[in-house]
């Protein structure tokens, strides 16, 4: 067998361009936790402020202080309790949250000192530190005997099938991929949740009981929403953003262009990542996490050239600062204020053309001023849409719009709220407590 | 750079800086490091009598209390005096005496209460050329029980008693280290100064439990599964150690007294602090265990920058603080301030407002936006605000001006008057 002798210098689309040993490291804890001593440092700069405005930044109303004084005092496990009994999905937010622009943008040590207090990293402390115990800390009630389908395997479909199995409700939970965990599975960076924690975490939240999880089962293919409200007590819908959008320039169907979250997803699934090929020019179009999530992975992979280009400023990126700074420091360029005019190629992409955009009151106008960057592989992360919703049910701004009789609705899908992670745990567990309130009639 | 050389009843040392008697003052190897790192004096481990060396527990000697990042607050030990030979003791004190002429090397002592051991001691000790004796009356553990240190310090008549004999056998100058194991420093101090004593020093350690462990149930530090009180020391007995060095500083019987100020001295503002109220110099312990001898470097240039700054010398720093020591009832009761939050400071955490809505005067006001205000009709002055706050000088107190309305009591700022003359005082005699 010939050795492998790929670069990041090698032409096209091609696997392993970097030692075998690189990919361990590369795709390691990005963030590594904190040890005990480290996390009692971190904890004991907590002001236990009065009504404190970390929570109320929290989508999910975690009562910050309070765990972190649990820290302090040594009882992670408590810790944990307070956060999982308003977030079942702690663990992964405390990896996946921008807390720069949640709970800790609102600590009063970020205002004192432009250094908050270490929320999300102790999050994870608590949380690991937790579940390593492995025991679901969560008991069901007594059961009710009500039946609840929740479509989607994602953080808000799985957080209202836990709350739902607290209350003793039976829940079915269908998912049209081949795991649960929705985007935390398949739609984050490796790097963010490494060894397997996303599946870890399914698998522990599950612990409780009285959920059943049906994979491969899709929405509007293999079972209807009518059929689901007539079997079930009460119908979730959890469904995420199963649409991608289009670039809508010319070359879009060129060979190696491609949807981000397609390539994301499958480096997640990936058992061995020298396998998975990744172009020599990558270039990433969008502004958000997605699209960095995509560009450092690239690069991570062995890209030699990297550049995310994005049609506004940099004040417009969704992606968080802190996104930006890990993007910048991998070694990813990041263009602002242009946009895509069309994918260069014969049959491959080779490079896309980019015209420079002002964005003014009139809204974003191109120049006629244009460049080109070289492109053998092409992201399209501009964003995701609503898809394969059931017909009959309201939209609001491409959004399904709030519950309707037996059906409720959270998450991505949902209007209203930031597509977080942390904003469908919130949507998710809110749903469970109005379905179970209207289910015993509270 | 200001003099800091000192001459504490007739001692001279380069700096107000000891090290007290304690385990770094135990052995010449530890003591010349100290001089070395610049210790203008020492008190050397308190010697026992002649005869078979005391024992030490063989487990763990200290207990300790943390701050944050384990930063060290207080500390409490089990170890009993010197347990080395005295002969060796006093071949190493001479040696290092004649080496180092220029520091201080005082020794402490303690041998049973009767007249035979002092005098025998004292003439033990008698050529090694140290400049002064420390009677340890102090230690509230282990020898205690022998009916020695602070079985000793409880007792006045024991410390006149004791204090005469170490006058009469010894014409070195002579410090009696007292305990705050009693419910008054006075009697104590008053009983050394009427046996003789050139000074006193204090604050010996605080009989204390640091803390219990909670699986084995044992008391810290653990001995086989037991623990024992042991002695308290550190930045947490500081404020102790300040009221009783002004109680004796300020007492019409005491005062003049030369007093040796010890207990959580730690930075030089906290030796600034006892010498202010009224100490001729300060002994530490702690401080070095923690941190190494090399901490006097701080204190040396910290306290010199202060004389500088202030245009004092050294002398008229000490006990200039007690005049204004004085007891409650001499306070003006027609002082009112009230406190101001700054709003520019302030990072909204609401620990002020917490602390005052739920444990004292209900008089910080807090808005949908976290704008937190001083209610001045509510505001008693009591300071808690100001402690609590995180930020250093975001809550001040601002004083009402004589002819101001108080919005609290509805009346005017009066002039100076005190419980003395209040007319709530059922003792009180008409103002003079």
């Amino acid at each position: 067998m010939r050795p492998m002798t790929n670069s990041p210098l090698t032409p096209g689309i091609v696997p392993g361009r970097l030692p075998a040993a690189a990919y361990a490291s590369n795709f390691g804890d990005h963030e590594p936790a904190l040890d005990a001593h480290e996390a009692r440092v971190a904890a004991d700069r907590c002001y236990f402020c009065h009504d404190a405005p970390c929570i109320t930044a929290c989508p999910t109303d975690i009562d910050i202080p309070l765990f972190i004084r649990q820290i302090a005092t040594g009882t992670p496990e408590a810790a944990a309790q307070t956060i999982w009994s308003q977030n079942i999905l702690g663990g992964m937010c405390a990896r996946v949250c921008p807390t720069e622009t949640l709970c800790e943008q609102a600590c009063v040590r970020e205002t004192a000192e432009g250094k908050p207090v270490e929320i999300g990293r102790l999050q994870r402390f608590a949380t690991d530190h937790a579940m390593a115990k492995g025991k679901q800390p969560f008991k069901r009630a007594a059961r009710t005997g009500k039946r609840v389908a929740v479509v989607g395997a994602g953080p808000a479909g799985l957080a209202c099938a836990h709350r739902l199995a607290v209350h003793g409700h039976d829940v079915v939970v269908l998912e049209r991929r081949a795991k649960a965990g929705g985007l935390n599975e398949y739609g984050i960076a490796s790097y963010k949740a490494a060894g397997g924690f996303a599946a870890r975490e399914v698998e522990w939240l599950l612990e409780i009981g009285g959920i059943e999880v049906r994979t491969g089962v899709e929405l509007g293919r293999d079972v209807t929403l009518d059929q689901l409200k007539a079997e079930y007590d009460a119908v979730f819908l959890g469904i995420g953003l199963a649409g991608v959008n289009a670039l809508r320039a010319a070359g879009e169907e060129l060979e190696g262009v491609r949807n981000a979250v397609d390539f994301i997803a499958e480096l997640r699934q990936s058992t061995d990542l020298s396998k998975l090929p990744v172009g020599r020019d990558v270039v990433v179009i969008g502004g958000g996490m997605t699209a960095v999530d995509a560009a450092v992975q690239s690069k991570l992979l062995g890209a030699e050239n990297v550049t995310i280009v994005y049609r506004r400023g940099q004040d417009k990126m969704s992606a968080s600062g802190h996104e930006q700074d890990h993007a910048v420091q991998t070694g990813v360029r990041i263009i602002h204020n242009a946009a895509p005019v069309r994918v260069i190629g014969n049959g491959k992409a080779e490079a896309v053309e980019f015209a420079y955009t002002q964005d003014g009151p009139g809204g974003l106008k191109l120049s006629s001023e244009t460049f080109t960057l070289k492109a053998d592989q092409v992201f399209k992360a501009i964003g995701q849409t609503l898809a394969g919703q059931p017909k009959d049910l309201p939209v609001d701004g491409g959004k399904l719009a709030g519950a309707q009789a037996t059906v409720w609705v959270g998450g991505d899908c949902a209007a209203g709220g930031e597509d977080l992670t942390v904003t469908a745990v919130a949507e998710g567990r809110d749903a469970a407590e109005a379905i179970h309130a209207r289910l015993t009639g509270a | 750079m200001a003099d800091l050389s000192a001459n504490f009843i007739g001692i001279k040392s380069p700096n107000p800086f000891w090290l007290a008697s304690a385990p770094p003052t135990d052995k010449k190897y530890n003591v010349e490091r100290a001089f070395e790192a610049g210790w203008g004096g020492v008190v050397w481990k308190t010697l026992g009598s002649e005869g078979p060396p005391i024992v030490n527990v063989s487990g763990p000697r200290y207990g300790a209390i943390w701050g944050a990042d384990r930063r060290l607050l207080g500390l409490n030990n089990i170890e009993l005096i010197t347990d080395r030979p005295l002969e060796v003791n006093l071949q190493e004190i001479k040696e290092v005496k004649r080496k180092w002429k220029d520091r201080a090397l005082v020794i402490s002592l303690m041998v049973p209460c009767e007249e035979t051991y002092w005098k025998d001691i004292l003439k033990a000790i008698e050529d090694t050329e140290a400049d002064g004796v420390e009677l340890n009356f102090g230690c509230p553990h282990g020898m205690a029980e022998r009916g020695m240190g602070s079985a000793v310090g409880q007792v006045p008549e024991y410390i006149e008693m004791v204090t005469r004999w170490v006058k009469q056998y010894s014409r070195m100058p002579c410090i009696v280290k007292l305990t705050p194991n009693v419910t008054s420093i006075l009697p104590p101090a008053m009983a050394a100064k009427r046996g003789g004593a050139d000074a006193v020093s204090l604050i010996n350690t605080i009989k204390s439990i640091t803390n219990v462990d909670l699986d084995s149930f044992s008391p810290f530090p653990m001995i086989d599964g037991k623990g024992s009180h042991g002695g308290y020391c550190g930045p947490a007995v500081k404020p102790i150690a300040l009221n009783m060095t002004g109680e004796i500083a300020r007492h019409q019987e005491t005062r003049g007294l030369p007093i040796s100020g010890i207990g959580g001295v730690t930075t030089w503002r906290d030796a600034a602090e006892f010498m202010a109220m009224g100490a001729g110099n300060v002994q530490v312990c702690t401080a070095a265990m923690t941190y190494g001898f090399k901490i006097v470097q701080e204190m040396i240039s910290g306290l010199s920058q202060y004389l500088d700054e202030k245009q004092m010398s050294l002398n008229d720093l000490i006990g200039r603080a007690v005049p204004n020591f004085v007891e409650w009832q001499h306070l003006n009761l027609n002082y009112v301030t009230k406190a101001v939050i700054n709003q520019d400071d302030c990072i909204k955490c609401g620990r002020c407002y917490a602390a005052c809505e739920d444990t004292s005067h209900q008089a910080i006001a807090m808005s949908e936006d976290r704008t937190f205000t001083v209610k001045d009709d509510e505001c008693v002055a009591c300071n808690l605000c100001v402690n609590v706050c995180p930020v250093d000088n975001c809550i001040t107190m601002k004083t009402l001006p004589e002819g101001a309305l108080d919005e609290r009591t509805g009346r005017k700022v009066g002039t100076y008057a005190n419980w003395t003359t209040h007319p709530n005082n059922p003792s009180a005699h008409a103002a003079e």
